[in-house]
């Protein structure tokens, strides 16, 4: 693994572990603001369904997971399995991927 | 303060186990007296490193009680409260045999580290001024006083888990020559400490940092080394 790839990896951690501190907090600020009085999914529905911004907010949320836990992941399994190579690249892609979809999956519905 | 302490001593190689010797407490005794005890007046086969004793050398690091400590500046007053003192080899680095160490893996990641200074100037030309107060000479001076106990390499538990990596000294070492204005070394360098054994997998634990028997802050110099590289590596020069 060049010294490079290396880097921008772990630069790109950093920078997605920026953009989720952001996002985590509104995320959890939002939902204890907007249940303090008691809401139905139902509700909650009704509320985001075609809510572009917030669509967006949470592609990018979501983006930043797929970015960021891969990457975290790659080094725990080198430290833990010694796992490192293709293979890891290719589980770990797999698992980025997954990620992504099942993420704006969730989106699609919530605010589709 | 009781009349004998109860010492725990790592005995053999790698399998070996600890064994119990009883030594006359002392005003002021240091592990170091300790040990020298051991072998002087009651078992001289034990192995064990030591050169200056005042804590210039680096040589007699030993784990103290489970942490790595530099044992001819430890007071037993300090580690041994209870009367009882356990001194084994320095973790994360092959046993030779009793307290002594295998160090060639701990100062040859200094060599991969570039850990070597090459500077521009020849032997002909005057002296390289730098002044005291500058930047990078006060980021350097914070490194610099080193001595090389590998005391920061036992304490660190990536060490540990990621046998390559390399450690704390060697990429305090690195910092040291990185921030120096008279270095031509740059980038070689900074591809050197990048890769996945580099700084780039210190985890911040600070336990370097809080064991350092200098007060060097090693994670200081990785989270700079860490910042150098990302700078570089953005910039297309990695």
């Amino acid at each position: 693994m060049s010294a490079r790839r290396e880097t921008l990896l772990w630069v790109a951690q950093r920078a997605s572990a920026a953009v989720l501190a952001l996002c985590v907090t509104v995320h959890l600020v939002t939902i204890v603001y907007a249940v303090r009085g008691g809401l139905t999914g139902a509700e909650i529905l009704a509320r985001t369904h075609g809510n572009a911004a917030w669509a967006a907010f949470y592609v990018v949320f979501v983006l930043a997971v797929s970015v960021h836990a891969p990457i975290g992941l790659r080094a725990v399994l080198a430290e833990w399995l010694a796992w490192r190579g293709r293979s890891r690249t290719v589980a770990l892609i797999a698992f980025a991927v997954a990620l992504a979809l099942l993420g704006l999956r969730a989106v699609a519905a919530v605010f589709g | 303060m009781s009349a004998t302490l109860r010492v725990q001593v790592w005995r053999g190689g790698a399998d070996g186990a600890f064994r119990e010797y009883e030594v006359p407490r002392r005003e002021s005794q240091t592990v170091l007296d300790v040990v020298t005890h051991i072998q002087r007046a009651l078992d001289p086969t034990l192995a064990y490193r030591y050169a200056c004793r005042v804590g210039m050398c680096g040589s007699c690091a030993m784990m103290v009680n489970g942490a790595a400590r530099w044992t001819c500046r430890t007071h037993i007053d300090k580690v041994a409260k209870d009367g009882r003192l356990e001194v084994a080899p320095l973790r994360n680095l092959p046993v030779i045999r009793d307290l002594v160490a295998d160090m060639r893996e701990f100062f040859d990641k200094w060599a991969r580290a570039g850990g070597q200074f090459r500077g521009a100037r020849s032997r002909a030309d005057d002296f390289a001024r730098v002044p005291p107060q500058s930047a990078s000479r006060q980021l350097a001076d914070a490194g610099i006083e080193c001595i090389g106990c590998a005391v920061c390499y036992a304490s660190c538990d990536v060490v540990a888990r990621l046998p390559e990596y390399l450690g704390p000294a060697a990429l305090n070492r690195a910092w040291t020559l990185v921030v120096d204005e008279r270095d031509a070394v740059g980038v070689e360098r900074l591809r050197a400490v990048a890769g996945d054994a580099g700084a780039l997998s210190c985890h911040t634990h600070l336990s370097c940092t809080e064991r350092c028997p200098k007060g060097i802050s090693p994670t200081a110099g990785i989270a700079g080394l860490k910042r150098a590289v990302s700078r570089a590596a953005l910039e297309g020069e990695l």
